[in-house]
């Protein structure tokens, strides 16, 4: 029951992701979205097995720690916190993820389910964590929200793995999270050079290539 | 063994990294290029007793996609000391260790036995060829890398998404760890169908953005616009053929669960989708570069039909993945040295190449004939082989639509690069010191001649090994 209650925790965090304009909050509730993510691997095990805690552990400090740190210390050395107007409206995010979240609903209902998780709320909230994260990065304009949009996608896939947590091995999960930190470290590299190169981190400017 | 192929490259890579700065790094990418290709050849010719639970194996179909990118990455080797002479202001350190650690993970991707370590193979693939596509450090390079790792990560996501709702179906089927590709097909009819359909929409999606399959092909154009053509070149050739490995290897695990014809029908769609709209762009294309990019949006969009009609189409669509790879090789590095020549990619700037730099013309247009499909080179073969299996195999409609999308792609090519071949070169032309060499040449002769012998002839040990990579797609009959 109460892993019902954090997935419902993680398609608030969701809503909340959407409807926000500062990328400072957008960090932090991303990062408590890992959390949240962590507790939940944790509760679904009954004994709490040496790789289960070292898994739960990897996530809260790549999902909440590095990463934001990462992100956070990017956004200090940027005058503007303000998000410069999205592509959409805040208004019509949140009733498009709205949307998603019932379209998630929906489509989870056709898909089987074995019999311990059923009823759970496991494939809607990964769905709609999903479809938030690719929300946020198809309509920020600021290079740095849109890499937040990736952390949330990636915890939307990261909430599904779970599903399989008990026969995945480690290397596969360890793979996951390591590509996750490469990733996004990558990116700040790039988005590094993107201030640089244009003195602003608006991916707008980033429009020069076209047909 | 398999395991010295993944680590050689790195092995290299660490090399290079603490070498003296200078030309000499360029020079151990030819050295363990060969290295490299003649390890591929000694695990392909020798068989050994692998345990049952090893992770890693060169299977005919990893080992089919492995030798083509080995080659391919030989020829590059070959021509990087030449081309990187022409760009002393660059550091050659991040492009050697990008490249080498390219053919790592190809390796990694190749030899994996396990869709979990396959996706990691691509993932790393992407962050390794990143600065690759930076290369050029200017404003527009940096608009096409930002489009490329968005765009590439979010399609990986996806792909990793489709693989763990393949392996949740594998769970449900009672099939526990590990789950290698031969255990899921060996077991496919156990799996449920609405999480492996799921899946493979997924998977496509996601190795199918890493292709450049239309309408996924956004950052295409843009990456191979502003990169180097030799970098060009590993993207065309190198990353679009791993990520059709690893498509052709999910859906082999739909195609033994009984969906076959679920995922052919997707897999036609997007390979119709993708030839017509690179025939859109083509017309009246002003950068040679992103030309180049549309062609290879056409012959992925091809792989993915040839895999989607199925039977005897599957060999051609694998084979046309080492002809395409040679063919991207003249093309690529061919149009590199012209672009060199003229200091410009737009089409305008360019013309009577074949005064201002004839080896590099004559290779051009040479390539140009082979990738539209004409006889006598590779690609001709292939479009033979899978347009007569769509129409003999009871897809008349959309054999005869490939045709007429082929034909079209030919005139709609042709008339953006005779252009820039005929006439005089413009008296207002930047002048460049360029000139045609042994070392920016002869690579791209060697990749044409292979493309014309493997048009005539297709060698035994060869053609056994793409029938049974081809069966290793399609299933036992």
């Amino acid at each position: 029951m109460s892993i019902n209650l954090l997935l419902a925790a993680t398609m608030l965090l969701n809503f909340m992701l959407v409807a926000t304009s500062r990328v400072n909050k957008a960090i932090q509730l991303a990062a408590i979205q890992g959390t949240v993510l962590a507790l939940i691997l944790l509760l679904m095990h009954e004994h709490w097995a040496f790789h289960v805690v070292l898994m739960a552990l990897s996530a809260v400090a790549i999902k909440s720690v590095v990463i934001p740190l990462l992100l956070t210390r990017a956004q200090a050395r940027l005058k503007v916190i303000q998000e410069p107007p999205p592509y959409i409206g805040y208004t019509l995010s949140i009733l498009l993820s709205a949307l998603g979240t019932g379209l998630a609903f929906l489509l989870a209902r056709r898909l089987p389910l074995q019999a311990g998780v059923l009823g759970t709320l496991f494939v809607p909230a990964s769905l709609t964590t999903l479809f938030t994260g690719f929300l946020i990065l198809t309509t920020r304009r600021r290079a740095l929200t849109q890499v937040v949009g990736y952390l949330v996608l990636e915890n939307g896939v990261y909430l599904f793995s779970l599903l399989l947590v008990k026969n995945m091995p480690l290397l596969v999960e360890t793979g996951v999270l390591l590509d996750l930190v490469v990733g996004i470290f990558v990116m700040g590299i790039v988005i590094n050079h993107i201030q640089q190169a244009f003195d602003s981190q608006d991916t707008q400017r980033l429009a020069h290539l076209r047909d | 063994m398999y395991l010295a192929l993944i680590n050689l490259p790195l092995l290299a890579a660490l090399l290079v990294w603490f070498m003296k700065p200078g030309i000499r790094r360029a020079r151990v990418l030819p050295i363990f290029g060969s290295l490299h290709l003649a390890l591929v050849i000694v695990a392909l010719t020798t068989t050994y007793r692998l345990r049952p639970d090893a992770w890693f194996r060169l299977d005919p179909l990893g080992g089919w996609i492995l030798l083509t990118v080995s080659v391919l990455f030989l020829i590059c080797a070959f021509y990087a000391p030449a081309y990187l002479a022409l760009r002393p202001e660059r550091d050659y350190a991040v492009f050697g260790v990008c490249m080498l650690g390219f053919l790592s993970m190809a390796s990694l991707t190749a030899t994996s036995r396990h869709p979990g370590v396959l996706w990691v193979g691509m993932e790393a693939m992407t962050l390794m060829t990143t600065p690759l596509i930076y290369y050029n450090h200017n404003k527009r390079s940096l608009e096409a890398t930002w489009k490329f790792l968005m765009l590439g990560s979010v399609g990986l996501a996806l792909a990793l998404l489709g693989t763990f709702f393949i392996a949740y179906a594998a769970d449900l089927g009672g099939l526990g760890e590990p789950l290698y590709f031969d255990r899921l097909i060996a077991n496919a009819h156990r799996l449920p169908a609405t999480w492996l359909k799921a899946g493979f929409v997924l998977v496509l999606v996601g190795y199918g953005t890493k292709m450049g399959l239309a309408p996924m092909h956004t950052w295409k154009p843009d990456a191979y616009g502003e990169t180097p053509g030799i970098v060009g070149t590993i993207l065309a050739g190198g990353v679009t053929s791993c990520a059709f490995l690893a498509l052709c290897r999910m859906y082999s695990v739909v195609a033994a669960a009984g969906q076959g014809p679920f995922a052919r029908g997707l897999l036609i769609a997007m390979g119709l989708l993708s030839m017509s709209w690179a025939c859109v762009f083509m017309i009246r294309q002003t950068d040679l570069r992103r030309l180049l990019a549309y062609s290879s949006v056409e012959h992925v969009g091809i792989l993915a039909f040839g895999i989607g009609i199925g039977g005897a189409a599957t060999r051609f669509a694998l084979y046309h993945v080492t002809a395409n790879a040679l063919v991207k090789i003249v093309l690529f590095l061919a149009s590199g040295n012209i672009v060199r020549c003229y200091s410009s990619h737009g089409v305008q700037a360019i013309s009577g190449a074949f005064r201002r730099a004839p080896i590099s013309a004559w290779l051009f247009l040479l390539g140009f004939i082979a990738i539209t499909c004409s006889p006598p080179f590779a690609p001709f073969v292939a479009i033979f082989g899978i347009s007569s299996a769509a129409i003999q195999g009871g897809h008349p409609a959309a054999g005869a639509a490939f045709l007429i999308l082929l034909a079209l792609l030919f005139i709609a090519m042709g008339s953006v690069i005779l252009p820039v071949l005929q006439g005089i070169p413009s008296r207002t032309r930047v002048r460049t010191p360029y000139k045609d060499t042994v070392g920016t040449t002869a690579p791209v002769a060697v990749a044409l001649l292979l493309a014309l012998v493997l048009g005539l002839w297709l060698p035994r040990p060869l053609d056994n090994l793409l029938t049974r990579a081809a069966m290793l797609v399609e299933g036992p009959r």
